[in-house]
């Protein structure tokens, strides 16, 4: 059985191998760009928009509301990143309707990468808007024995984001697996459907994760609220 | 027993006790935070929207330590790697 589509390989030339996660990366990359292409070519602000750009609007604004509330002031800032992670995690779920596909998601290296881009945005995002000596003093507070232990904390939560991603895409096409060989027929499909959900709350998870981990490195600046004198 | 089905028996117990416990201890932690989620939202429904996120994160985390005791029964169950050790060991003393 195969754990993950790294092991199915397509094309395969000396060192370089080209295997179904790398497809399947590229074939999502490729419908969202295009999609965002042909979407946005003809904007409009008029009463009559196509249908495509308000589903647009609708996905965007509902992702800039999210950072909003997770407590980042500008959500512009961020919200390239962490929508760009938003909907690739979604989209790979998502297609898991069309027949042959294996989400790419579904294997480590992946995840990995995903988990490792937050590894570097947040320590980037925290610099940016505190400078580099205000980010590093937040790892020794409120003292310098919290050091190893937030160092810890940074690796650990990559490696929680990278499983917990790669371990819940893995799980829906191992047990749609199984399924098939004990209950061909209809239960399956229920399953498919499940998988469909537990796809779009692990994109959501992850991306608000995200925010939450950038939200944590930015937020330490924010003026302390003076009491208000009555 | 030779080494090769005391491996075998070991993993798939091993596989099986994992998943088990694995399973319940995350599942009544994830009862407890829902319970008390209902709770709140029950008391405080303007709030609805805050305490649904932080629900979500919450359960994702505790879902998380399930998901890695699943990871690590699929690769016992799997993708062995003491297995596919002694097996190899095997195919070249045969070959020898």
């Amino acid at each position: 059985m195969r754990l993950s589509p790294d092991q199915l390989t397509y094309w395969q030339h000396g060192f370089f191998k080209l295997n179904a996660t790398i497809v399947f990366t590229w074939m999502v990359m490729l419908i969202l760009i295009v999609g965002a292409k042909l979407i946005t070519r003809n904007l409009t602000t008029e009463h009559k928009r196509s249908r495509w750009q308000n589903l647009l609007e609708i996905v965007v604004m509902a992702i800039v509301s999210q950072i909003k509330d997770v407590g980042l002031r500008n959500p512009k800032t961020y919200l390239s990143f962490l929508g760009t992670l938003f909907l690739f995690v979604a989209m790979s779920a998502l297609c898991t309707i069309i027949p042959g596909y294996d989400p790419p998601t579904g294997s480590l290296s992946t995840t990995a990468a995903l988990a490792i881009c937050v590894l570097v945005a947040v320590p980037m995002f925290g610099i940016m808007d505190q400078g580099m000596k205000g980010y590093l003093k937040t790892y020794i507070e409120p003292t310098i024995i919290m050091l190893p232990f937030n160092l810890i904390s940074e690796v650990s939560r990559t490696l929680a984001l990278a499983v917990r991603l790669f371990g819940n895409m893995m799980s829906g096409a191992m047990i749609i697996g199984i399924l098939l060989t004990i209950t061909p027929f209809i239960f399956p499909i229920v399953m498919t459907l499940l998988g469909l959900l537990t796809g779009m709350v692990q994109a959501y998870i992850f991306s608000i994760l995200a925010a939450v981990y950038i939200a944590a490195a930015v937020r330490t600046r924010e003026p302390k609220l003076t009491p208000s004198t009555p | 027993m030779d080494p090769t089905t005391t491996i075998a028996v070991t993993s798939i117990l091993t596989a099986g006790f994992t998943t088990s416990i694995g399973c319940m201890m995350p599942a009544l932690g994830e009862g407890r935070s829902v319970a008390s989620a209902l709770t709140s939202l029950a008391q405080q429904p303007d709030a609805s929207a805050t305490i649904t996120r932080t629900l979500f994160v919450g359960l994702a985390m505790i879902e998380s330590t399930a998901i890695y005791c699943f990871v690590v029964s699929m690769i016992l169950v799997f993708a062995n790697p003491f297995w596919n050790h002694v097996i190899t060991q095997s195919v070249e003393a045969a070959s020898k």
